[in-house]
């Protein structure tokens, strides 16, 4: 192998080595609980407190009733 | 602990797809990715039954157990969300779901496969409750905003049910009750009374 082509082969190694994209192992993220509310307030329905995971879970059952209509009419 | 799980009445589903509507409105879903269908059998038929399939969030997802990059987690109120930002788009989830829910957007001349996206049960997902990080790649985060999904809640014939497992048992246990079963539920005595054997 003559100098001029290791010269090549050492140069492009560089030159692609540059080209590579850093590779960081993804490792999955945290999620934040639902009760400890939104960063947008202004949509958030009321009658419940952000961070009161109690308030939260009574609100999801209040709010399931909406589905049930022998709740919203009476049943005879 | 809620435990948060769909049910859809397949007696009282018309098929008018405004469940598929209010979750693509909910949530800016691209083109050719439905987070939830309707599905009819027998169309045409008299007798043919709807049903709106999304997610179930099941409780031991197959999506989970064959994802090679485990990029999927169960939330403790038992909804089953992941994070695009792991995910390679691999399809492995598509073909272990037997509910065709992880749908995959196309881009590009080639079709090129993107990174899976599925029902979220209005949850979001991993990025900050309500940020513009999770609108963008998940949608809006009804559950941190102390509501229940949009399909279930819009609804109009409140065959799609969604929320805790127990209330939603409990609305549907009381309904059955009610309307009765077979020939009780459909027919021309429930629309429009026994017949009295008169002529008019």
């Amino acid at each position: 192998m003559t100098l001029k082509t290791t010269v090549v082969i050492v140069s492009l190694a560089a030159v692609l080595s540059a080209c590579e994209k850093p590779q960081v192992a993804q490792t999955r993220k945290a999620d934040a609980q639902p009760w400890s509310g939104t960063s947008e307030p202004a949509f958030a329905a009321s009658g419940w407190k952000a961070g009161d995971e109690r308030s939260w879970e009574e609100q999801m059952r209040n709010r399931a009733q909406g589905q049930n209509e022998y709740a919203r009419a009476a049943v005879k | 602990m809620a435990r948060m799980k769909f049910i859809c009445d397949a007696e009282r589903c018309i098929e008018c797809n405004g469940c598929v509507t209010a979750c693509k409105a909910e949530h800016d879903v691209p083109w050719g990715v439905n987070r939830r269908r309707v599905v009819t059998l027998n169309d045409g038929v008299p007798g043919e039954r709807s049903i709106s399939v999304a997610c179930m969030h099941c409780s031991d997802a197959p999506c989970m157990a064959v994802c090679p990059v485990d990029c999927f987690y169960r939330t403790d109120e038992g909804v089953v969300l992941h994070d695009k930002d792991v995910c390679i788009g691999c399809g492995y989830c598509s073909y272990a779901c037997p509910f065709g829910a992880p749908q995959f957007p196309t881009n590009g001349t080639f079709g090129l496969r993107g990174k899976m996206d599925k029902c979220t049960f209005c949850a979001g997902g991993p990025e900050a409750n309500g940020s513009d990080a999770e609108n963008e790649k998940y949608g809006r985060n009804r559950l941190a905003e102390g509501k229940l999904p949009a399909c279930a809640e819009m609804c109009s014939t409140k065959a799609l049910l969604g929320g805790d497992g127990d209330v939603v048992a409990d609305i549907f246990r009381t309904r059955v009750l009610q309307r009765g079963k077979g020939s009780e539920v459909w027919g021309w005595g429930t629309a429009y009374g026994k017949p009295t054997g008169t002529k008019s």
